[in-house]
């Protein structure tokens, strides 16, 4: 279909005296993982909100999965699923009871199945009847997530999944976001990590004081520089290269990945 | 949408009961302190109080108490809610396709069952400690009836303070006043004791008429007016705490 998933035009927003959209407009196609990058008040999570129907705007319109999110609210919550930038469980009840919980409110069939589904798809089995206030970091954002995943949502908005996550839960996520864009789901999410977005976006586009001042493919955002000039210097390991290759365990599908990473570090040297 | 808004209330509803559940302590908390006032009025202060009727102390005590027992525990309902804003679970309840009341709904049906509950902890205390009644069936049903509308009406009042507080301090900071309210009329001691201005207040502020008729309920006497006064207050309250509540909320979305 040609019609974009996420279609925003001219959204304007103030909070008091403080203008934080100043006229936004992009548009996300179905089945993209589409990247705002932004510095922390840029206005990042106000247009999230905005889109998922929790804020309305000022001016301009927006359409989500065709639905004007100011008219039709109920249409477009419909089609979305939102994690915020804080993990957004229930730290009373047990993992396996948030995804009930949520399932229920879905009302999709076999609440209790699609929990335990979820559970082992996001490795959380184990935890499954703990308490969400034990978990980790990572453990609270898989959930989080998979969360958001109940009733096959056709959009998701993910603010800042990897904030405050330790190297090996952010792999995590990337993978799963990955993961989600191949079974078609359409992802719009927001980070101020610039290799989150190279990693994971198919387009970039980037947030400032209130408006998008560049929105493109990482290649095309790449030739808005003059061309790389090839010179030759020593790569060190990054301290995320070491990290990952001294723990080792980042899940079976990275793990060949990340030898490859330290072998290249130890190589030494390499271009750029 | 509103078809499910009964179920998603349901479900939500569940959810708080299990945090209740979870921690039974705050059912407990609330009815403690009310407990302890009645032993206190009852086998400390009681004996020097003159009501001016022949009934026991406690069977005069019983309904002030009762109302300082709600009146305690709805702070509940507010702390819970803000816990709910700060945590984010509330955007997530709210960005998905549910009926947005439910929400509140489930926090205030939440708070009747868990205020019900301490209610009848201190009732049970009341019974050990020497209360009887002859109500009928009749009359503890209006008595019933009554503490449901005061807790609804309070609880509105929580969820204001709860969609407003700044910090979990102040969340729950709204029900002092309310706790206070029942030493300041015909709770404890009849009004006429009381210096004229002080009367005054007492006998029109709303809990005077609501003790009173849930005395008379228990008493077994005719409620006469007071009745349609409490009734009048409850009512009251519950409606501009209800549209209070419900502006902040749909301010809030905004």
């Amino acid at each position: 279909m040609s019609d974009p998933a996420i279609r925003v035009r001219g959204i304007e927003k103030s909070f008091k005296d403080v203008h934080v959209l100043r006229g936004v407009d992009f548009d996300v196609e179905r089945g993209s993982i589409f990247a705002l990058l932004g510095s922390n008040g840029a206005g990042k999570t106000t247009l999230v909100r905005i889109l998922s129907t929790l804020l309305k705007a000022d001016a301009g319109a927006a359409t989500v999965q065709g639905h004007d999110v100011g008219s039709a609210p109920g249409e477009v919550r419909e089609s979305i699923s939102l994690t915020g930038q804080f993990a957004a469980v229930d730290e009373v009840l047990s993992g396996r009871e948030n995804l009930v919980l949520v399932a229920k409110l879905r009302h999709v069939k076999h609440p209790a199945a699609v929990a335990e589904e979820l559970l082992a798809r996001f490795s959380l089995t184990e935890a499954g009847d703990r308490r969400a206030a034990t978990y980790s970091g990572g453990m609270r954002r898989r959930l989080d997530i998979a969360m958001s995943l109940i009733g096959e949502p056709k959009i998701i908005f993910l603010d800042e999944p990897t904030t405050g996550l330790d190297p090996q839960a952010r792999i995590d996520v990337w993978r799963t976001v990955k993961q989600l864009a191949e079974g078609g789901t359409t992802v719009l999410l927001t980070t101020q990590y610039l290799d989150e977005a190279e990693q994971l976006a198919d387009r970039i586009a980037i947030l400032h004081r209130g408006t998008i001042i560049q929105n493109g493919t990482l290649a095309e955002l790449k030739q808005l520089l003059p061309p790389a000039e090839i010179e030759y210097v020593e790569k060190q390991p990054s301290l995320e290269d070491v990290f990952l290759a001294l723990v080792g365990d980042t899940g079976e599908a990275d793990a060949a990945e990340n030898a490859d990473a330290a072998a290249d570090a130890s190589t030494g040297k390499e271009a750029r | 949408m509103t078809t499910h808004a009964i179920a998603d209330t349901g479900v939500l509803t569940g959810r708080s009961l299990r945090h209740i559940l979870r921690s039974p302590d705050t059912i407990i908390t609330t009815a403690v302190t009310p407990i302890a006032l009645m032993l206190l009025f009852v086998y400390v202060l009681g004996g020097a109080i003159n009501t001016g009727s022949d009934e026991s102390y406690i069977n005069y005590l019983l309904p002030g108490i009762l109302l300082i027992t709600i009146a305690s525990g709805v702070a509940y309902t507010s702390y819970r809610l803000f816990l709910d804003l700060q945590g984010g679970i509330f955007d997530r309840f709210q960005s998905m396709p549910i009926a947005r009341s439910s929400v509140l709904w489930a926090h205030v049906l939440t708070s009747v069952v868990a205020n019900l509950v301490s209610v009848a902890i201190v009732v049970g205390v009341a019974l050990i400690m020497g209360f009887r009644t002859g109500a009928s069936v009749g009359a503890w049903l209006g008595v019933a009836g009554i503490l449901v509308l005061f807790i609804l009406a309070l609880t509105w009042l929580a969820v204001v303070a709860g969609l407003s507080a700044k910090s979990v301090d102040g969340a729950s900071a709204f029900s002092y006043p309310l706790i206070f309210l029942p030493f300041i009329s015909s709770a404890f001691v009849p009004t006429d004791s009381m210096p004229a201005p002080v009367a005054w207040f007492a006998e029109n502020q709303p809990v005077t008429s609501i003790v009173n008729t849930i005395r008379a309920l228990f008493a077994g006497q005719p409620v006469g007016g007071e009745i349609w006064i409490a009734l009048a207050w409850l009512v009251g309250i519950l409606a501009v705490a209800y549209g209070f509540a419900i502006a902040i909320y749909r301010k809030k979305l905004s």
